[in-house]
């Protein structure tokens, strides 16, 4: 095998003279954990809410006094007072305002006949976040609105208490462990799979196969060294992206220990499918075609971004055959729940099957001529 | 003496297309061997399944004893190639390339460290061995892969164009480090090549292919003498007389005169008898003869005269191994 060795060491020593590549790899992760995490981290805040008094009675005041309550404390809420309804929802519809809440004529009196009042709520659904939002805060302030005065000594409903096994998880965290993953594919793509193809394009891998290196040496000898390229890139993000995201005990040695098993295997793993894909591969602009195709078809069903639970069957079908899936796992286990071993033995042992199948075929489909 | 090379009815199709059609030649040990032929003409395809890198569809190539389909492996350990394109790593330095490929060929440690050193003497890089390669020019970059390819001291080495793109001067230090690596060593050399000086300075021997099939082979002396014999004869004469090209269209083996004011060429069937003929004449009329100069056959004659003078402007089919970055030369 000292003829693996020889690839490992020729790619090792263009690595270091390329540190280039080195940022470029470990930018756009870095850079999308910050822009997703905090975009996508907060509660919404200061949606515009218009209110069409047309009760002005004692109970409609209440109403705009729990509105009010709202804005000033939460900042869910902006109010702006409207005369005409009409007006409201025109402004609604240019979107210079989210939502008009309406207050009938008739409010006062059904409140006093106890005769289901109703406010109406209309909102801009062409969000679906703001508009959930807003219905979600408006129906709490409701509730609030018809809630007795002094508390039940034994309420008879039936209530549920929650209890968070884990301490609060900010979005940004969540996120992390996409990144690192991102970050590995990242470096597989850029330093494994487009240097692979532009040195073949160039007539480098001709030095090659004219020596008496076997296919297997060679194979292995490009995955060893971008597995090491890219367990580089993962390691370097996860504790960059541990201290920005806020993850506690971030040089705690023994999950750091066990990360960087999961970073080491993960890495193999996707520059196993990455040299599976490229190995009859001869167009320097194939690995760049694709390279965002795979990202998402990887990335997004992997459950890095959003539950896997709210995909559609075909989605999940992707999920179960993503290698992401299994290293975002063990990541989250790791990172937000900081488990052990037996949590993740599943995805170790799914991400070395499918580095050991990868691997396999790559060399059984290299040729050894042009 | 015994073959290096011994290739026999080879033939190689890429669908419809036959690139090399029955080529059969042999390339004794020790011989610098010359395959010369136009664009598209078969030589690259011929070298690449020599050096195991295609396949043949038909026939048989060995090479230093070695069948290159059945004992690839054994044909690789014996020889060294130069591609046609520049392959070193750009980002390494002279000697990590040497390093790299002496590994990748096995090459003890002891004996890679005197190796990379006397190589690195030979193609007078020794003082740039630790510069990255992208520093080098051109005519460099082709030592480095010189000596790249003997860094595993092989018995038959292959050169793909070597001094296509070099300016003249750096195409006359490679020859000349050929020829010095040559008498330093037991190798047997095959060059494919578009210049034909190049290939009447170093070949022993020389195989012109042309559409796939070998239509010449022998030195170059032999085959200069081969083709019908055509000299030209410059001269220039002061203040010689009105008819003197009529006179001089007189003279044994003049076929044509073209006179510009007192130059006069001629082209001759007989170039010696010719100049003898014109200097007597000149003598005899009084004419001083100021310049004389006579053009015997050269390489690019025979090439002509077998090849022929139609450019190969037709399209091929493009080859598995083209791609945006190479710029393939046939």
């Amino acid at each position: 095998m000292s003829r693996m060795w020889a690839i490992v060491e020729r790619e090792m020593r263009r690595f270091r003279r390329s540190p280039i590549l080195i940022v470029v790899s470990m930018v756009f992760p870095l850079v999308q954990l910050i822009v997703l995490g905090y975009a996508f981290g907060g509660n919404v805040k200061h949606l515009k809410l218009a209110i069409v008094d047309q009760d002005h009675s004692l109970p409609a005041v209440r109403v705009r006094e729990l509105a009010q309550a709202v804005s000033a404390g939460a900042h869910t809420l902006d109010l702006i007072d409207y005369a005409d309804e009409g007006q409201a929802v025109t402004d609604l519809r240019n979107g210079r305002i989210n939502g008009v809440l309406t207050i009938p004529p008739d409010f006062s009196r059904r409140v006093l006949r106890k005769d289901a009042p109703n406010v109406a709520l209309i909102a801009d659904n062409t969000d679906n976040v703001v508009s959930a939002a807003m219905a979600a805060s408006l129906t709490s302030m409701l509730a609030a609105y018809g809630a007795p005065p002094t508390m039940v000594r034994r309420p008879a409903a039936a209530a549920l208490d929650i209890v968070e096994v884990y301490p609060y998880i900010p979005y940004i965290q969540y996120l992390l462990p996409g990144s690192i993953v991102m970050s590995i594919f990242m470096m597989v793509m850029i330093g494994g799979g487009i240097i692979f193809i532009d040195d073949k394009a160039r007539g480098l891998h001709e030095g090659y196969l004219v020596t008496p290196i076997t296919k297997l040496e060679l194979i292995a000898g490009f995955n060893v060294s971008g597995t090491i390229k890219a367990v580089l890139a993962g390691f370097v993000i996860m504790l960059i992206g541990s201290l920005i995201a806020g993850v506690p005990n971030p040089f705690d040695g023994f999950r750091i220990m066990r990360l960087a098993v999961v970073i080491v295997i993960t890495a193999f793993a996707l520059i196993s499918m990455m040299f599976l894909l490229m190995v009859r591969v001869s167009d320097p602009l194939m690995p760049r075609a694709i390279f965002g195709v795979l990202n998402t078809v990887l990335y997004f069903p992997s459950g890095a971004v959003y539950p896997q639970q709210g995909f559609p069957a075909w989605m999940q079908a992707i999920a179960v055959v993503d290698p992401f899936t299994y290293a975002v796992h063990a990541f989250k286990s790791l990172l937000l729940k900081n488990t052990g071993f037996d949590a993740i033995s599943g995805d170790l042992l799914y991400l070395f099957v499918f580095s050991t199948v990868a691997m396999t075929a790559a060399t059984l489909l290299f040729k050894r001529t042009l | 003496m015994t073959n290096a090379i011994e290739v026999r009815e080879i033939v190689k199709r890429f669908g419809n297309f036959t690139a090399v059609d029955g080529v059969s030649f042999a390339v004794e040990e020790g011989e610098i061997f010359g395959l010369l032929g136009p664009n598209g003409a078969g030589k690259s395809t011929l070298i690449r399944m020599l050096v195991t890198l295609l396949p043949p569809t038909a026939g048989t190539a060995l090479v230093s004893g070695f069948n290159v389909v059945t004992q690839a492996d054994q044909v690789r350990r014996a020889i060294g190639v130069i591609p046609q394109a520049m392959t070193s790593d750009l980002e390494l330095s002279v000697e990590e390339n040497l390093i790299i490929y002496a590994k990748l060929y096995g090459v003890p440690r002891d004996t890679r460290t005197r190796l990379i050193h006397e190589l690195l003497e030979s193609v007078e890089l020794l003082q740039w061995k630790d510069k990255q390669v992208k520093h080098l020019s051109g005519g460099m970059r082709r030592r480095v892969e010189i000596a790249r390819g003997l860094v595993h001291e092989p018995r038959v080495f292959f050169l793909d164009e070597p001094t296509t793109g070099l300016d003249p001067v750096s195409r006359t230090a490679v020859w000349e480090m050929l020829q010095r690596i040559k008498s330093q060593r037991k190798l047997t050399i095959l060059i494919t090549t578009h210049y034909m000086d190049e290939a009447d300075r170093l070949c022993d021997r020389i195989a012109i292919v042309d559409h796939g099939k070998l239509v010449a082979l022998d030195s170059p002396l032999t085959l200069k003498a081969s083709i019908p014999v055509t000299n030209v004869l410059e001269a220039s004469f002061a203040a010689p007389p009105s008819d003197w090209d009529a006179r001089l269209r007189q003279l044994p083996g003049v076929d044509q005169v073209v006179r510009h004011e007192n130059v006069f060429r001629l082209s001759s069937g007989n170039g010696p008898a010719t100049t003898l003929a014109m200097m007597e004449a000149a003598a005899a009329a009084h004419v001083t003869v100021t310049s004389l100069s006579v053009q015997s056959t050269t390489l690019d004659d025979v090439f002509v005269h077998y090849t022929g003078r139609a450019l190969r402007d037709t399209l091929q089919e493009a080859s598995v191994t083209d791609s945006p970055f190479m710029i393939r030369r046939r």
